[in-house]
């Protein structure tokens, strides 16, 4: 499984997750688990996904998300799960 | 699964902490160039180079995508070349077309830095080992990416103080032929005692003849990410602080060897070594000297430095051990002056001196580090300091160096500006009393009682 690691980070409005959700809908990637907060006003999202049936290679993924994050104001970050299972397990 | 304040804790590392692989550096060994002819000896080199080194720079910034985590430079070491130039190359300038050809390589596959314009002469020096030295001035001044690294002494041989009084001359030399740029090409030169082969950290790098055809070292960065873990320890005994040190050297450590064995992976070429060094950056936040004065220090230079830094050193050392498979290079703090700002202010309002900075350097990696010292220091003097840090690296079985740049037309109270990386400093002085006598007296300084463990 190619897991994947979606952080979304900005000021909170409406529909964040919805257009971050049906954009990875469109592109086949699978979203395991979310989990969500805000902290003083600012919307943190945490997202473990699956790209093994994405219809897309990482880097249009990670490019393309990057810009849906432009377009509602949040920063959206892509990255392989390694860098942070390696970092906090042993 | 990964909970979000394991996430946060990371991407804040990388975003605000300044984490960062400081570089992956591709060892390329140049023995099966040898070749008589030096025109057929340049173009073996040059295409060794070009082909294993082609997709290095690409596959760094690929990892680098993935993971979302900086890779600041890509470079290569090489066999010393005194080796393998010695049949072809019976002039200083035969050497420098030698130079010339790293240089070239290194613009064609885009590192910014090639290591291995070395000789190896801790016991003594074959004419073409003294014909490379003797090129250094011109082979720096005629290229932009090339480093230069001498050894000059072990713990198991001693010190060749032939050697020693010859890279004093040369590095007042390689002061000279780049004095249009505040003595630059000093900044690419190092004079080491017990040089590791599998440094990958520049100028010193070099791809020792005990390597492999091609390997991949990684160095991890971060006194960032210390510093801001240990203001969360502020008061707290010695213990805490030691604990919180290994925690974050692991996990620092952990990205590097994750980035080493996903750039062996996809280069298939051996992961050799990650390099556990604290390596600062002349940026705000990237300091050892911030550490430094965290763990509770007015200022780096204050009675207890030394003894926060061998605390800082073999914290990082025994949390990053477990973090890698192999450790190797130098490990350990470094404390150049012009790359790390704390260390700058430091010296500019006097609480760090040149003799203080020789003491840290007996407990820490890597030695005399980017000091800018006046452009009127003799060659016996420079000598001097060599052998002072060298006699350092020799008795304590560890690896010592020094790279200072004799500003030719600058003194105490100027300031020299190199750029990017290397930053910028404050001329230092230097103590006036001469040492010529000593180091030109010629022969070696016997190996230490210590070493002789068969």
């Amino acid at each position: 499984m190619s897991k994947v690691i979606i952080t979304v980070v900005g000021k909170d409005t409406v529909g964040i997750i919805a257009k971050v959700c049906t954009y990875l809908a469109e592109k086949h990637v699978n979203i395991l688990d979310i989990s969500q907060t805000i902290v003083q006003e600012y919307f943190n999202m945490m997202m473990i996904a699956d790209m093994d049936q994405a219809t897309g290679s990482f880097d249009e993924i990670s490019t393309e998300l990057d810009k849906v994050g432009e377009e509602i104001g949040v920063k959206i970050k892509c990255q392989r799960e390694e860098i942070f299972t390696k970092m906090h397990r042993i | 699964m990964l909970n979000m304040f394991e996430v946060i804790e990371t991407n804040n590392m990388i975003e605000h902490e300044k984490l960062d692989v400081r570089t992956i550096t591709m060892g390329i060994s140049l023995l099966d160039c040898c070749d008589n002819d030096l025109t057929a000896l340049n173009e073996k080199i040059y295409k060794k180079i070009t082909t294993y080194a082609r997709d290095l720079v690409a596959t760094g910034e690929a990892i680098s995508r993935d993971f979302g985590v900086p890779i600041v430079n890509k470079r290569i070491s090489v066999t010393p070349i005194a080796l393998i130039g010695g049949c072809a190359c019976k002039t200083p300038d035969d050497f420098v077309t030698i130079a010339q050809t790293l240089d070239r390589a290194a613009k064609e596959v885009g590192v910014n830095f090639i290591g291995g314009y070395s000789a190896l002469v801790s016991k003594g020096m074959t004419p073409a080992e003294e014909n490379l030295i003797r090129s250094i001035p011109k082979a720096l001044a005629s290229t932009d990416r090339v480093c230069s690294s001498i050894n000059v002494g072990s713990t198991k041989t001693g010190l060749n103080m032939d050697a020693v009084n010859l890279m004093g001359e040369i590095v007042r030399k390689t002061a000279e032929a780049t004095k249009e740029n505040d003595s630059l090409g000093c900044a690419k030169l190092v004079v080491f005692c017990n040089a590791p082969d599998d440094n990958p950290f520049m100028a010193g790098a070099f791809h020792g003849v005990t390597e492999a055809d091609a390997i991949i070292n990684v160095g991890v960065s971060g006194p960032g990410v210390v510093k801001v873990a240990l203001e969360k320890a502020r008061g707290e005994n010695f213990e805490v602080l030691c604990e919180t040190i290994k925690k974050t050297a692991f996990k620092i450590t952990r990205v590097g060897q994750l980035v080493a064995q996903e750039a062996s992976r996809r280069l298939g070429v051996p992961f050799g070594i990650i390099d556990l060094s604290l390596a600062p950056t002349p940026a705000v936040g990237d300091s050892v000297a911030e550490i430094l004065e965290e763990i509770g220090l007015e200022r780096v230079g204050a009675p207890g430095t030394t003894a926060a830094l061998a605390m800082l050193n073999d914290q990082v050392k025994k949390g990053g051990v477990m973090a890698s498979s192999y450790v190797g290079g130098l490990s350990g703090a470094f404390i150049p002056v012009s790359e790390d700002q704390g260390m700058i202010d430091a010296v500019s309002m006097g609480a760090l001196t040149l003799e203080k900075l020789e003491a840290m350097t007996c407990v820490c990696s890597v030695g005399l580090d980017m000091i800018a010292i006046p452009g009127d220091t003799p060659a016996t003097t420079i000598a001097g300091i060599i052998a002072d840090e060298a006699a350092i690296g020799m008795i304590n079985q560890k690896t010592t160096a020094v790279r200072v740049i004799p500003v030719i037309g600058k003194s105490v109270g100027d300031t020299v500006e190199f750029g990017g990386l290397l930053g910028y400093a404050p001329v230092m002085p230097v103590n006036p009393y001469s040492c010529e006598k000593f180091v030109t007296r010629g022969g070696r300084i016997p190996a230490p009682i210590h070493s002789f463990k068969n």
